[in-house]
Protein backbone atom coordinates (compact mmCIF):
# COMPACT_ATOMS: atom_id res chain seq x y z
CA UNK A 1 0.00 0.00 0.00
CA UNK A 2 2.99 2.35 0.78
CA UNK A 3 4.76 2.34 -2.10
CA UNK A 4 4.96 5.23 -4.07
CA UNK A 5 4.18 5.94 -7.42
CA UNK A 6 6.68 8.06 -9.83
CA UNK A 7 4.74 10.63 -10.21
CA UNK A 8 4.70 10.62 -6.44
CA UNK A 9 8.13 10.20 -5.99
CA UNK A 10 8.40 13.50 -8.45
CA UNK A 11 6.05 15.71 -6.24
CA UNK A 12 8.26 15.05 -3.58
CA UNK A 13 11.55 15.69 -4.85
CA UNK A 14 10.14 18.72 -6.61
CA UNK A 15 8.20 20.08 -3.29
CA UNK A 16 12.51 19.33 -1.91
CA UNK A 17 14.07 20.99 -4.46
CA UNK A 18 11.68 24.13 -4.76
CA UNK A 19 11.88 24.93 -1.04
CA UNK A 20 15.73 23.95 -0.66
CA UNK A 21 16.23 26.96 -3.53
CA UNK A 22 13.37 28.62 -2.14
CA UNK A 23 15.43 28.78 1.43
CA UNK A 24 18.81 29.15 0.07
CA UNK A 25 18.54 32.44 -1.70
CA UNK A 26 16.63 34.33 0.36
CA UNK A 27 19.00 33.48 3.27
CA UNK A 28 21.38 36.22 2.65
CA UNK A 29 18.89 38.80 1.87
CA UNK A 30 17.00 37.85 4.62
CA UNK A 31 20.13 38.13 6.91
CA UNK A 32 20.90 41.40 5.83
CA UNK A 33 17.23 42.94 5.90
CA UNK A 34 16.71 41.55 9.76
CA UNK A 35 20.35 43.02 10.90
CA UNK A 36 19.28 46.20 9.12
CA UNK A 37 15.58 46.45 10.31
CA UNK A 38 17.73 45.75 14.05
CA UNK A 39 20.74 48.02 13.50
CA UNK A 40 19.81 50.57 11.54
CA UNK A 41 17.25 53.63 11.48
CA UNK A 42 16.71 54.76 8.17
CA UNK A 43 13.68 56.27 6.16
CA UNK A 44 10.84 54.26 5.11
CA UNK A 45 11.42 51.47 7.66
CA UNK A 46 8.40 50.67 8.56
CA UNK A 47 7.38 50.66 5.18
CA UNK A 48 10.15 48.44 4.62
CA UNK A 49 8.57 46.32 7.75
CA UNK A 50 5.20 46.49 6.21
CA UNK A 51 6.19 45.09 2.97
CA UNK A 52 8.19 42.04 4.19
CA UNK A 53 5.36 41.21 6.17
CA UNK A 54 2.47 41.35 3.96
CA UNK A 55 2.72 38.31 2.53
CA UNK A 56 1.72 36.67 6.07
CA UNK A 57 -1.82 38.37 5.95
CA UNK A 58 -2.60 38.83 2.43
CA UNK A 59 -4.82 36.30 1.33
CA UNK A 60 -2.05 34.17 -0.95
CA UNK A 61 -3.61 34.16 -4.04
CA UNK A 62 -3.02 38.24 -4.04
CA UNK A 63 0.81 37.46 -3.58
CA UNK A 64 0.36 34.77 -6.55
CA UNK A 65 -1.49 37.14 -8.80
CA UNK A 66 0.80 40.15 -8.25
CA UNK A 67 3.96 37.98 -8.27
CA UNK A 68 2.22 36.85 -11.82
CA UNK A 69 1.35 40.41 -12.61
CA UNK A 70 5.35 41.27 -12.35
CA UNK A 71 7.53 37.94 -13.02
CA UNK A 72 4.88 37.04 -15.92
CA UNK A 73 7.19 36.89 -19.26
CA UNK A 74 5.22 40.39 -19.81
CA UNK A 75 5.60 41.63 -16.74
CA UNK A 76 7.80 44.57 -15.87
CA UNK A 77 10.60 42.52 -14.21
CA UNK A 78 9.85 39.04 -15.79
CA UNK A 79 10.03 41.15 -19.19
CA UNK A 80 13.71 42.09 -18.19
CA UNK A 81 14.53 39.03 -16.51
CA UNK A 82 13.67 37.03 -19.70
CA UNK A 83 15.43 40.33 -22.61
CA UNK A 84 18.70 40.37 -20.29
CA UNK A 85 19.22 36.83 -18.72
CA UNK A 86 17.30 34.69 -20.62
CA UNK A 87 15.62 33.96 -17.22
CA UNK A 88 11.58 32.53 -17.71
CA UNK A 89 9.83 32.49 -14.10
CA UNK A 90 6.34 32.00 -14.70
CA UNK A 91 4.71 28.26 -14.69
CA UNK A 92 8.08 27.10 -14.03
CA UNK A 93 9.78 25.72 -11.06
CA UNK A 94 12.29 28.16 -10.25
CA UNK A 95 8.52 30.50 -10.30
CA UNK A 96 7.57 28.19 -7.75
CA UNK A 97 10.77 28.78 -5.39
CA UNK A 98 10.12 32.76 -5.80
CA UNK A 99 6.90 32.48 -4.52
CA UNK A 100 7.92 30.51 -1.76
CA UNK A 101 10.62 32.73 -1.23
CA UNK A 102 8.26 35.71 -0.84
CA UNK A 103 5.95 33.98 1.17
CA UNK A 104 8.12 32.28 3.92
CA UNK A 105 10.52 35.56 3.98
CA UNK A 106 8.49 36.88 6.91
CA UNK A 107 9.00 33.86 8.72
CA UNK A 108 13.01 33.47 7.98
CA UNK A 109 13.30 37.32 8.76
CA UNK A 110 11.52 37.43 11.73
CA UNK A 111 13.41 35.55 14.33
CA UNK A 112 16.87 36.47 13.05
CA UNK A 113 15.74 40.25 13.67
CA UNK A 114 14.79 39.39 17.37
CA UNK A 115 18.27 37.59 17.65
CA UNK A 116 19.84 40.65 16.33
CA UNK A 117 17.88 42.72 18.67
CA UNK A 118 18.92 40.71 21.68
CA UNK A 119 22.80 40.57 21.32
CA UNK A 120 24.77 42.27 23.61
CA UNK A 121 26.43 44.82 21.19
CA UNK A 122 29.26 45.85 23.64
CA UNK A 123 30.63 42.63 22.62
CA UNK A 124 31.12 44.35 19.34
CA UNK A 125 32.78 47.37 20.34
CA UNK A 126 35.12 44.95 22.41
CA UNK A 127 36.06 42.87 18.87
CA UNK A 128 36.17 46.50 16.94
CA UNK A 129 38.98 47.46 19.81
CA UNK A 130 41.00 44.30 18.72
CA UNK A 131 41.01 45.51 15.50
CA UNK A 132 38.65 43.45 13.50
CA UNK A 133 36.96 45.87 11.04
CA UNK A 134 32.88 46.08 11.21
CA UNK A 135 32.36 43.28 8.64
CA UNK A 136 34.77 40.60 10.32
CA UNK A 137 32.84 42.20 13.56
CA UNK A 138 29.89 41.03 11.82
CA UNK A 139 31.18 37.10 10.87
CA UNK A 140 32.86 36.62 13.87
CA UNK A 141 30.87 37.77 16.06
CA UNK A 142 26.97 38.87 15.34
CA UNK A 143 26.21 36.45 12.90
CA UNK A 144 27.56 33.26 15.21
CA UNK A 145 25.75 34.96 18.61
CA UNK A 146 22.40 35.35 16.45
CA UNK A 147 22.82 31.24 15.34
CA UNK A 148 19.87 30.03 17.10
CA UNK A 149 17.46 32.53 15.14
CA UNK A 150 19.21 31.84 11.97
CA UNK A 151 18.47 27.97 13.02
CA UNK A 152 14.81 29.20 13.65
CA UNK A 153 14.42 31.57 10.95
CA UNK A 154 16.27 28.93 8.10
CA UNK A 155 13.96 25.92 9.40
CA UNK A 156 10.60 27.80 9.56
CA UNK A 157 11.03 29.53 6.48
CA UNK A 158 12.00 26.09 4.79
CA UNK A 159 9.05 24.04 6.62
CA UNK A 160 6.76 27.23 5.00
CA UNK A 161 8.24 26.81 1.79
CA UNK A 162 7.64 23.30 1.62
CA UNK A 163 3.83 23.62 1.77
CA UNK A 164 3.44 26.52 0.46
CA UNK A 165 0.21 26.27 -1.66
CA UNK A 166 -2.37 29.69 -3.32
CA UNK A 167 0.89 31.36 -4.48
CA UNK A 168 2.58 29.44 -6.12
CA UNK A 169 -0.56 27.50 -7.99
CA UNK A 170 -1.47 31.10 -9.01
CA UNK A 171 1.65 32.07 -9.98
CA UNK A 172 3.26 29.07 -11.61
CA UNK A 173 0.04 26.58 -11.69
CA UNK A 174 -0.14 22.83 -11.06
CA UNK A 175 2.18 21.38 -13.82
CA UNK A 176 3.12 17.88 -13.16
CA UNK A 177 7.11 17.25 -13.23
CA UNK A 178 7.62 21.07 -13.23
CA UNK A 179 5.48 23.15 -10.55
CA UNK A 180 3.53 20.59 -8.81
CA UNK A 181 4.77 20.31 -5.08
CA UNK A 182 3.23 17.94 -2.41
CA UNK A 183 0.75 20.29 -1.60
CA UNK A 184 -0.64 20.73 -5.49
CA UNK A 185 -0.24 16.82 -5.61
CA UNK A 186 -2.96 16.24 -2.87
CA UNK A 187 -5.18 19.11 -3.94
CA UNK A 188 -5.64 17.06 -7.49
CA UNK A 189 -5.82 13.97 -5.98
CA UNK A 190 -8.49 15.37 -3.75
CA UNK A 191 -10.55 16.21 -7.27
CA UNK A 192 -10.46 13.14 -8.54
CA UNK A 193 -12.21 9.58 -8.00
CA UNK A 194 -9.89 7.36 -6.47
CA UNK A 195 -7.46 9.42 -5.46
CA UNK A 196 -7.50 8.75 -1.45
CA UNK A 197 -4.88 6.58 -1.35
CA UNK A 198 -2.34 8.48 -2.97
CA UNK A 199 -3.45 11.42 -1.24
CA UNK A 200 -3.30 9.45 1.79
CA UNK A 201 0.44 8.43 1.21
CA UNK A 202 1.69 11.93 0.32
CA UNK A 203 0.06 13.01 3.59
CA UNK A 204 2.46 10.90 5.28
CA UNK A 205 5.43 12.01 3.43
CA UNK A 206 4.50 15.69 4.13
CA UNK A 207 4.03 15.09 7.91
CA UNK A 208 7.45 12.78 7.73
CA UNK A 209 9.49 16.06 6.13
CA UNK A 210 7.88 17.99 8.66
CA UNK A 211 8.71 16.35 11.69
CA UNK A 212 12.47 15.83 10.45
CA UNK A 213 12.21 19.36 10.07
CA UNK A 214 11.51 20.37 13.64
CA UNK A 215 13.64 17.36 15.15
CA UNK A 216 16.64 18.84 13.63
CA UNK A 217 15.59 22.20 13.99
CA UNK A 218 15.40 21.73 17.97
CA UNK A 219 18.58 19.23 18.33
CA UNK A 220 20.66 22.16 16.26
CA UNK A 221 19.28 24.86 18.32
CA UNK A 222 20.21 23.14 21.70
CA UNK A 223 23.87 22.37 20.14
CA UNK A 224 24.26 26.34 20.05
CA UNK A 225 22.54 26.84 23.00
CA UNK A 226 25.25 24.59 24.66
CA UNK A 227 28.08 26.49 22.76
CA UNK A 228 27.16 29.90 24.85
CA UNK A 229 26.71 28.70 28.37
CA UNK A 230 30.10 26.97 28.24
CA UNK A 231 30.41 23.38 27.47
CA UNK B 1 59.10 55.79 26.77
CA UNK B 2 55.67 56.96 24.30
CA UNK B 3 53.93 59.83 25.00
CA UNK B 4 50.13 59.74 25.13
CA UNK B 5 48.70 63.09 25.10
CA UNK B 6 44.86 63.54 25.04
CA UNK B 7 42.76 65.99 24.87
CA UNK B 8 38.76 65.66 24.27
CA UNK B 9 35.55 67.76 24.90
CA UNK B 10 31.78 66.49 24.68
CA UNK B 11 28.76 67.81 25.50
CA UNK B 12 26.95 65.54 28.08
CA UNK B 13 23.20 65.49 29.13
CA UNK B 14 24.47 66.24 33.05
CA UNK B 15 27.67 68.36 31.65
CA UNK B 16 30.50 69.44 29.43
CA UNK B 17 33.23 67.06 29.57
CA UNK B 18 36.19 68.50 28.71
CA UNK B 19 39.45 66.73 29.74
CA UNK B 20 43.32 67.42 28.78
CA UNK B 21 46.49 65.05 30.46
CA UNK B 22 49.86 63.55 28.45
CA UNK B 23 52.08 61.60 29.89
CA UNK B 24 53.71 58.40 29.70
CA UNK B 25 53.61 55.07 31.53
CA UNK B 26 50.52 54.58 33.31
CA UNK B 27 48.09 57.01 34.17
CA UNK B 28 45.21 57.03 36.63
CA UNK B 29 41.93 58.44 35.47
CA UNK B 30 40.57 58.79 39.31
CA UNK B 31 37.46 59.38 40.46
CA UNK B 32 33.67 58.96 41.87
CA UNK B 33 31.54 57.45 39.55
CA UNK B 34 29.56 59.47 37.39
CA UNK B 35 32.25 61.48 37.01
CA UNK B 36 33.02 61.19 33.40
CA UNK B 37 35.86 58.87 33.38
CA UNK B 38 34.66 55.87 31.35
CA UNK B 39 33.34 58.67 29.28
CA UNK B 40 37.39 59.49 28.49
CA UNK B 41 38.26 55.96 27.98
CA UNK B 42 35.96 55.79 25.62
CA UNK B 43 36.73 58.52 23.73
CA UNK B 44 40.37 57.62 23.50
CA UNK B 45 39.55 54.57 21.79
CA UNK B 46 37.15 55.58 19.29
CA UNK B 47 33.81 53.91 21.02
CA UNK B 48 32.47 57.50 21.06
CA UNK B 49 33.30 60.34 19.08
CA UNK B 50 34.59 64.08 20.83
CA UNK B 51 33.10 67.09 19.91
CA UNK B 52 36.39 68.54 19.50
CA UNK B 53 39.92 67.66 20.89
CA UNK B 54 43.24 65.70 19.80
CA UNK B 55 43.92 62.30 20.61
CA UNK B 56 47.84 60.78 19.95
CA UNK B 57 50.06 58.04 20.84
CA UNK B 58 53.00 59.34 19.84
CA UNK B 59 53.92 60.90 16.25
CA UNK B 60 50.46 58.80 15.37
CA UNK B 61 47.51 61.36 15.62
CA UNK B 62 44.03 59.04 16.29
CA UNK B 63 41.69 61.93 16.61
CA UNK B 64 42.35 65.83 15.70
CA UNK B 65 38.82 67.71 14.89
CA UNK B 66 40.46 70.53 13.65
CA UNK B 67 42.63 68.71 10.78
CA UNK B 68 39.36 65.91 11.06
CA UNK B 69 41.00 63.08 11.74
CA UNK B 70 39.15 60.23 13.14
CA UNK B 71 41.09 57.20 12.75
CA UNK B 72 38.39 54.27 13.32
CA UNK B 73 38.10 51.87 16.18
CA UNK B 74 39.81 48.92 14.02
CA UNK B 75 42.42 50.85 13.33
CA UNK B 76 43.56 52.43 16.45
CA UNK B 77 45.39 49.57 18.00
CA UNK B 78 43.72 50.54 21.46
CA UNK B 79 43.83 47.11 23.89
CA UNK B 80 40.52 47.80 26.18
CA UNK B 81 40.07 45.80 29.11
CA UNK B 82 36.10 46.62 30.02
CA UNK B 83 34.66 46.25 33.51
CA UNK B 84 32.82 43.52 32.77
CA UNK B 85 35.34 41.65 30.48
CA UNK B 86 33.00 40.76 27.18
CA UNK B 87 34.72 37.80 26.50
CA UNK B 88 32.76 36.02 23.32
CA UNK B 89 31.06 33.53 24.42
CA UNK B 90 31.00 31.55 21.90
CA UNK B 91 34.74 31.08 21.58
CA UNK B 92 36.78 29.33 23.65
CA UNK B 93 39.76 31.32 26.01
CA UNK B 94 42.22 29.98 23.70
CA UNK B 95 40.39 31.27 20.62
CA UNK B 96 39.40 34.81 22.52
CA UNK B 97 43.08 34.86 23.24
CA UNK B 98 44.02 34.33 19.79
CA UNK B 99 41.07 36.92 18.25
CA UNK B 100 43.12 39.91 17.99
CA UNK B 101 45.97 38.34 16.09
CA UNK B 102 43.78 36.47 13.76
CA UNK B 103 41.63 39.89 13.31
CA UNK B 104 44.63 41.71 12.48
CA UNK B 105 46.02 39.24 9.99
CA UNK B 106 49.32 38.54 12.02
CA UNK B 107 51.32 35.35 11.61
CA UNK B 108 51.25 32.90 14.92
CA UNK B 109 53.56 34.20 17.49
CA UNK B 110 53.92 31.44 20.21
CA UNK B 111 56.71 32.89 22.34
CA UNK B 112 54.72 36.10 22.21
CA UNK B 113 51.66 33.96 23.59
CA UNK B 114 52.94 31.66 26.04
CA UNK B 115 54.82 34.89 27.66
CA UNK B 116 51.36 35.98 28.22
CA UNK B 117 49.68 32.53 29.13
CA UNK B 118 51.97 32.05 31.84
CA UNK B 119 52.70 36.00 33.01
CA UNK B 120 48.71 35.95 33.63
CA UNK B 121 48.34 32.08 34.31
CA UNK B 122 46.25 31.33 31.77
CA UNK B 123 47.69 27.73 30.90
CA UNK B 124 45.05 25.62 32.40
CA UNK B 125 41.97 28.12 31.21
CA UNK B 126 42.84 27.70 27.24
CA UNK B 127 40.24 24.90 26.21
CA UNK B 128 37.29 26.43 28.17
CA UNK B 129 34.62 28.57 27.31
CA UNK B 130 33.92 32.15 29.05
CA UNK B 131 30.34 30.83 31.05
CA UNK B 132 32.88 28.56 32.98
CA UNK B 133 35.20 31.01 34.05
CA UNK B 134 35.29 32.41 37.56
CA UNK B 135 34.82 36.48 37.37
CA UNK B 136 38.41 36.40 38.05
CA UNK B 137 39.83 34.37 35.70
CA UNK B 138 37.58 36.27 32.92
CA UNK B 139 39.25 39.59 33.71
CA UNK B 140 42.97 37.55 33.32
CA UNK B 141 41.68 36.43 30.30
CA UNK B 142 40.09 39.63 28.95
CA UNK B 143 43.38 40.85 30.08
CA UNK B 144 45.68 38.36 27.99
CA UNK B 145 43.05 39.10 25.15
CA UNK B 146 43.56 42.57 25.14
CA UNK B 147 47.67 42.67 25.51
CA UNK B 148 47.58 40.21 22.55
CA UNK B 149 46.22 42.36 20.14
CA UNK B 150 49.40 44.27 19.98
CA UNK B 151 47.97 47.10 21.49
CA UNK B 152 50.17 50.56 21.70
CA UNK B 153 47.84 51.58 24.89
CA UNK B 154 45.95 50.02 26.98
CA UNK B 155 42.56 51.25 28.53
CA UNK B 156 41.70 49.50 31.96
CA UNK B 157 38.55 50.55 32.95
CA UNK B 158 37.65 49.73 36.83
CA UNK B 159 38.63 45.91 35.39
CA UNK B 160 38.45 44.49 39.47
CA UNK B 161 35.05 47.04 40.09
CA UNK B 162 33.15 43.68 39.37
CA UNK B 163 35.04 41.14 41.77
CA UNK B 164 35.01 41.02 45.69
CA UNK B 165 37.83 41.59 47.68
CA UNK B 166 39.58 38.23 47.68
CA UNK B 167 39.39 38.36 43.36
CA UNK B 168 41.05 41.26 43.37
CA UNK B 169 44.02 40.63 45.50
CA UNK B 170 44.41 37.73 42.93
CA UNK B 171 44.21 39.59 39.79
CA UNK B 172 46.36 43.03 41.55
CA UNK B 173 49.75 41.40 41.20
CA UNK B 174 48.88 40.61 37.57
CA UNK B 175 48.40 44.29 37.35
CA UNK B 176 51.51 45.20 38.43
CA UNK B 177 52.75 42.56 36.51
CA UNK B 178 51.59 45.13 33.56
CA UNK B 179 54.12 47.92 34.18
CA UNK B 180 56.76 45.93 33.10
CA UNK B 181 55.17 45.84 29.80
CA UNK B 182 56.82 49.17 28.07
CA UNK B 183 52.93 49.70 27.42
CA UNK B 184 51.17 53.12 28.24
CA UNK B 185 48.07 52.62 29.83
CA UNK B 186 45.59 54.39 31.22
CA UNK B 187 44.00 52.81 34.32
CA UNK B 188 40.33 54.04 35.31
CA UNK B 189 39.34 53.25 38.79
CA UNK B 190 37.98 55.17 42.05
CA UNK B 191 39.96 52.74 44.68
CA UNK B 192 42.34 54.79 45.82
CA UNK B 193 44.78 51.50 46.87
CA UNK B 194 44.30 50.10 43.50
CA UNK B 195 45.63 53.30 41.92
CA UNK B 196 48.65 53.71 44.27
CA UNK B 197 49.56 50.44 43.73
CA UNK B 198 49.37 50.56 39.63
CA UNK B 199 49.85 54.27 38.40
CA UNK B 200 52.54 56.40 38.04
CA UNK B 201 50.59 59.45 37.41
CA UNK B 202 46.73 60.85 38.87
CA UNK B 203 44.24 62.47 37.07
CA UNK B 204 41.25 63.12 39.56
CA UNK B 205 38.46 64.30 37.32
CA UNK B 206 35.22 65.51 39.03
CA UNK B 207 31.87 66.55 37.01
CA UNK B 208 33.84 65.60 33.39
CA UNK B 209 36.80 68.81 34.49
CA UNK B 210 40.40 67.94 35.22
CA UNK B 211 40.20 68.65 39.27
CA UNK B 212 44.09 68.10 39.86
CA UNK B 213 47.07 65.98 38.46
CA UNK B 214 50.46 64.84 39.19
CA UNK B 215 52.02 61.94 41.36
CA UNK B 216 50.20 59.51 42.98
CA UNK B 217 50.75 61.68 46.26
CA UNK B 218 47.57 63.33 45.10
CA UNK B 219 45.69 60.37 46.77
CA UNK B 220 46.77 60.71 50.09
Amino acid sequence: MFALTPEEWTAITLSLRIAITATICSLPVGIAIAWLLARRDFWGKGLLDGIIHLPLVLPPVVTGYLLLIWFGRKGVIGAFLYDVFGITLAFRWTGAALACAVMSFPLLVRPLRLSFESIDRRLEDAASTLGARPFLVFLTVTLPLALPGLIAGTLLGFAKALGEFGATITFVSNIPGETQTISAAIYTLTQIPDGDAAAARLVVVSIIIALIALVASEWLSRRAGQRFHGE
Amino acid sequence: MTMLSVHVRKALPAFTLDVAFSGAGTTALFGASGAGKTTVANLVAGLMQPDAGRVAIGEDVLFDSERRIDVPIHKRRIGYVFQEGRLFPHMTVMRNLDYGRRMNGLPHNDGDRDRIVAMLNLGALLPRRPGRLSGGERQRVAIGRALLSKPRLLILDEPLASLDAARKDEILPYLERLHDETLPMIYVSHQPNEVRRIADRVVRIEQGKVAAAGGVELLD
